[in-house]
């Protein structure tokens, strides 16, 4: 009896938050749902179709997008600058963020605030000094300028983050590691890294969408559209006036797919279930 | 004796410390090419009068900051974001919060789940911005309400509600602070979920055995373990909402009066739309100087958390 | 993780080996015999490369179109490429004549006078004067550039109000409305019928500017338009509260579309093509749109109806968009022969017919569609910020404009706007006086 009332409560408990996470679910799909629909119409019907599914399928918008707005090359661009940036700022990030968390040097504190508070400051009007700084260095119109800018752009946030989770984990196995004579670099490469793989993983998700959907800082750095980014040609579908939506749609369906892709691998890692959850914690 | 000692433990610290600073070599170094410099030139900028464009720029101290001062639409504009934020910061965060404890579980579906909160902020601004202009807006054709809400609202009988949610002044801010929410609380949702799975599995079973209830577990383990990540949420999302202005231009335009005005649309309006480049540079100064002492205040508060 | 750390690692590596090779590629391509444009017009971009293909066969000399969307991103790309001296041969500047003048007083862009006037000023003579005024700077100019003409127009524009003809049948109107009292009838019969009046897209705040504009030069003439921005005429005189309360009158009516406020032009657009209201304000590029949405939709253009018959009614009209010659390119001949060729008449009937866009050049309007002639026959009617002897300071502009709002809205009269205004008035006039005397 007593058992009973117990399953019962709990099973109106599963009920209860299934309920919630599916409504919440629903509000997150039915966007991706529109966006995949109206990918399917033509601009004439996709205002005056109120169906749900549309009544004939136009594929032939997805060949459209990526013929006319040019998607092989900027996908190559885009898959470039975020597979370095990313990479860029995980190195970097992960190597200031274990100083700050796990060593000691003077300053420490002024160094660490400081990107902190440059996190903070949002920099309006930056776009003339920058480009003004980048002209003076040969960097405009360059993929390194443009990398490295966007390094910068991802760096305090990712050392933020990064520190947030050094800091909750144990150092036991650092200080064996050290015992063991493992220099600092080795230690940082094969102790502090594998056992912050959640977050870097969450970095690396936050990262690449940021790079991924960037586009003012691609317009203004890049001149050339051989070295311009995805986002570049969805830029073009949405006219000054006149905008195809659905082969905007169809577009944007196409650039949101490797990013959904990448979330995808990603999670795994921040889910790292309990056999190595053990370790930390 | 004494000297001896130190000489000996300094010089060994000494190169301890340079090859600590090596680990922060690469991140400074960019930062103070790529961040420093532009924050000092827009600081320059900022103590002077200059439309962008011409080689003179006539130097005015601080009047740009006396001006501000009096601006009653840039204080507003604060007002408005501060709002947006604090919306986010409770509705967003305690969504984002709830939904990754549900996740943490050992739940049906859950991978499923996982996927799908981050889609939001997946989906561009453009297709964010249509649906959720498909979704408040107001009008008629054919006697039927456009707006798929007040469309809703006459379906189930309460058209009194019937509004014209993004033209009125008491209900745009709030829709644009919902809309916001809800296309950000897919990162909240990330964070705390990589939070919680550091989380000692075994901490959990002891207290099962020590017979503690669900909710006094989240009190004393969850809770506590979590507060520097929820801080980090929390400093993101303040990030987040106060310079929120993509979704703004999409769903009001220009902007309702000076109803939906933010900092960062206030910014733009003096560089793009009056040309003022200087009072844009001191709003941006001003505005980076307020977001920093709410960050450090913060920080503060936690590490006091942390401590107790 | 070793592993998959090399192979992130070689990636990485070859992407920095691929950046380095497209670097110094860069560096030995400068060829003379090729000139560079920037812009922003997405719409037209496929056009300009079949023209550019067809420049280079006709006289080899290569001409790169470079688009950059969204406008605001380009606007900002042409500033700090101003500043850094690096603007390429030919390049628009989107903004208003003071920030052009501002690039010409800066040395940025070339005089094009003498090559407008030279052969009996042929090249000038060819396009629309209306088209040509805003690339001009008169003589005495309050903004001190040494008088010319700066920019090539490449077509024309002006904005008008449209009607549907088939909702207007619906509410049994065979006419358009002529006057203003004619307007307010019709949209009193159109809502009857359940039919939204007008709509626009006032959330972009110049769209209601210069509907406001327009019908301030029908109540008290341009004379008295001008005084106001010399500072001789209050905002709070009679007519320009008579302008403010047009917005008044129209909202009590129920004439404007509802959310017109927040609403962004394309969504107006959209409402109109999708026939959810009868009249709308908008410029003669919604051919193209309207083209794409609703092919079969009927409608007309028409000026605004004016209130004050004894005064013309003015619409905003003009350039659509020009280019400027780079005063520091060394290419200048090959760019301002270039402009010459694009503006010529041949050019511009394709232009026209690929883009449905008005062309700049009188020649080639022979044969466009009936409604771009109905919009191409105001062009005498048409006038612009850029063309008045004065203009408003821009914070003065953006009181006026969101008071314009706070009416349509029921937050303010049109008495309580017109006090804002002037005081913001006040405020710069005061501070210019101040400027001038230091």
């Amino acid at each position: 009896m007593k058992i009973n009332r117990y399953i019962l409560a709990s099973r109106l408990k599963s009920i209860v938050i299934h309920t919630f996470l599916i409504l919440v679910s629903l509000t997150c799909l039915f966007p991706l749902f529109w966006m995949l629909r109206s990918s399917l119409m033509t601009n004439a019907t996709i205002f005056v179709d109120k169906s749900l599914i549309p009544h004939e399928f136009n594929i032939h918008n997805y060949y459209l997008a990526w013929t006319e707005g040019n998607f092989a090359v900027y996908c190559l661009n885009s898959l470039i600058y975020t597979v370095s940036v990313v990479f860029g700022i995980v190195v970097v990030s992960s190597l200031a963020a274990y100083a700050f968390s796990r060593l000691k040097f003077p300053g420490k504190n002024i160094f660490f605030n400081m990107f902190l508070a440059a996190m903070m400051i949002p920099l309006p009007g930056s776009f003339v000094p920058l480009y003004v700084l980048m002209n003076k260095l040969g960097l405009v119109n360059t993929r390194i300028g443009y990398i490295l800018c966007m390094i910068n752009v991802g760096l305090s946030l990712s050392i933020f983050l990064l520190k947030t989770f050094f800091d909750k984990m144990p150092s036991d196995l650092e200080d064996a590691a050290r015992i063991d004579g493992c220099s600092k670099l080795g230690i940082w490469r094969h102790v502090a890294l594998p056992l912050a793989r959640p977050a870097i993983a969450v970095i690396v998700i936050f990262n690449s969408l940021n790079v991924w959907n960037e586009y003012i800082l691609a317009t203004l750095l890049l001149n050339d559209k051989s070295l311009m980014p995805l986002q570049r040609g969805l830029m073009v579908f949405q006219g000054v006036h006149s905008v195809d939506y659905p082969l905007l749609m169809a577009g944007l369906t196409i650039a949101a797919t490797p990013i959904i892709l990448v979330y995808l691998s990603m999670q795994k890692h921040i889910i790292k279930g309990l056999s190595s959850g053990a370790v930390v914690g | 004796m004494g000297i001896a000692k130190i000489k000996k433990f300094s010089l060994a610290q000494f190169k301890d410390y340079l090859e600590n600073y090596l680990f922060i070599l690469p991140a400074v170094a960019i930062f103070s090419v790529f961040y420093i410099y532009p924050f000092y030139d827009i600081f320059r900028l900022s103590l002077h009068d200059w439309n962008g464009i011409t080689p003179f720029r006539e130097f005015v101290g601080l009047a740009n900051f006396q001006e501000i001062m009096r601006d009653q639409n840039w204080w507003g504009s604060l007002w408005h974001a501060g709002y947006i934020t604090l919306i986010a910061l409770t509705f967003q965060n305690a969504l984002a919060f709830a939904l990754a404890l549900a996740c943490d579980r050992d739940i049906r579906m859950k991978k499923f789940y996982r996927v799908v909160f981050y889609l939001p902020p997946v989906l561009s601004e453009v297709v964010v911005g249509l649906i959720w202009q498909w979704i408040l807006q107001a009008g008629t054709q054919n006697g039927q309400q456009i707006g798929l809400l007040n469309y809703f609202l006459n379906f189930i009988g309460l058209p009194h509600l019937v509004n014209d949610w993004l033209s009125d002044p008491k209900t745009a801010l709030t829709c644009i602070a919902v809309v916001h929410s809800w296309k950000g609380f897919g990162w909240g949702f990330i964070i705390l979920l990589a939070g919680l799975q550091t989380i000692d599995r075994q901490l959990y079973e002891a207290a099962k055995v020590d017979g503690a209830g669900s909710l006094s577990v989240f009190k004393n383990i969850t809770l506590p373990l979590m507060i520097p990540v929820i801080f980090v949420v929390v400093i993101l999302t303040i990030l987040g909402s106060m310079q929120v202005f993509v979704l703004i231009l999409s769903m009001v335009g220009q902007g309702l009066v000076y109803h939906t005005e933010v900092p960062v649309t206030r910014i733009l309006a003096s560089m793009t739309g009056t040309n003022r480049f200087g009072y844009a540079c001191a709003q941006g100064v001003i505005f980076g100087f307020i977001l920093v002492l709410v960050s450090f205040s913060l920080n503060k508060i936690s590490n006091k958390l942390k401590q107790a | 993780m070793g592993k998959r750390f090399l192979l992130v690692g070689g990636v990485f590596s070859f992407c920095l080996l691929a950046l380095v090779c497209t670097r110094c590629g860069k560096k030995a391509e400068k060829p003379a015999n090729a000139i560079m444009v920037w812009h922003w017009m997405t719409d037209r971009n496929d056009a300009f490369v079949k023209l550019a293909e067809k420049y280079e066969k006709e006289t080899g000399v290569k001409v790169n179109f470079e688009l950059y969307a969204p406008s605001d991103a380009y606007s900002q790309k042409i500033i700090a490429a101003a500043q850094a001296k690096v603007l390429p041969d030919i390049y628009g500047i989107l903004d208003k004549k003071e920030i052009i003048a501002s690039f010409i007083q800066s040395g940025f862009v070339a005089d094009l006078t003498e090559e407008f006037k030279a052969n009996n000023s042929a090249w000038e003579k060819s396009l629309f004067p209306k088209a040509l005024s805003v690339n001009k700077f008169e003589t005495d100019n309050i903004y001190h550039v040494k008088p010319g003409i700066y920019g090539v127009p490449i077509d024309v524009t002006n904005i008008q109000m449209l009607y549907n003809r088939k909702l207007l049948k619906k509410a049994g109107i065979d006419q358009p409305p002529v006057n203003f009292k004619e307007f307010l009838t019709a949209v009193q019969a159109l809502k009857a019928q359940g039919i939204t009046g007008l709509v626009s897209g006032w959330g972009e705040l110049w769209m209601a500017d210069c509907f406001a504009s327009n019908y301030a030069f029908n109540i008290m003439g341009e004379s008295r338009v001008m005084a106001t921005f010399k500072g001789d005429v209050p905002y709070t005189d009679p007519d320009w509260i008579k302008v403010l309360s047009i917005f008044k009158d129209l909202q009590n009516k129920g004439a404007l579309a509802e959310g017109i406020v927040t609403k962004a032009n394309k969504f107006a657009e959209q409402d109109f093509a999708l026939e959810r209201a009868a009249f709308a304000f908008n410029g003669s590029w919604c051919v193209n749109v309207y083209h794409d949405m609703n092919p079969d939709l009927e409608y007309g253009a028409m000026l605004p109806p004016p209130i004050n018959g004894a005064l013309p009614m003015k619409i905003w009209g003009g350039a659509g968009s020009s280019f400027v010659v780079n005063n520091l390119s060394a290419q200048k001949a090959l760019a301002i022969n270039f402009l010459k060729w694009l503006t010529a008449k041949e050019q511009q009937a394709f232009l026209s017919t690929e883009t449905r866009n008005l062309p700049a050049n009188q020649e080639a309007l022979t044969q466009i569609p009936e409604i771009l002639s109905q919009f191409a026959s105001s062009m005498n009617n048409t006038t612009h910020p850029t063309i008045w002897p004065y203009n408003e300071d821009a914070l003065v502009i953006e009181a006026f404009d969101k008071g314009i709002q706070s009416i349509i809205i029921g937050e303010k009269t049109p008495e309580q706007v017109a006090q804002d205004v002037q005081t913001v008035k006040d405020r710069q006039m005061a501070k210019k006086r101040s400027k001038n005397k230091s």
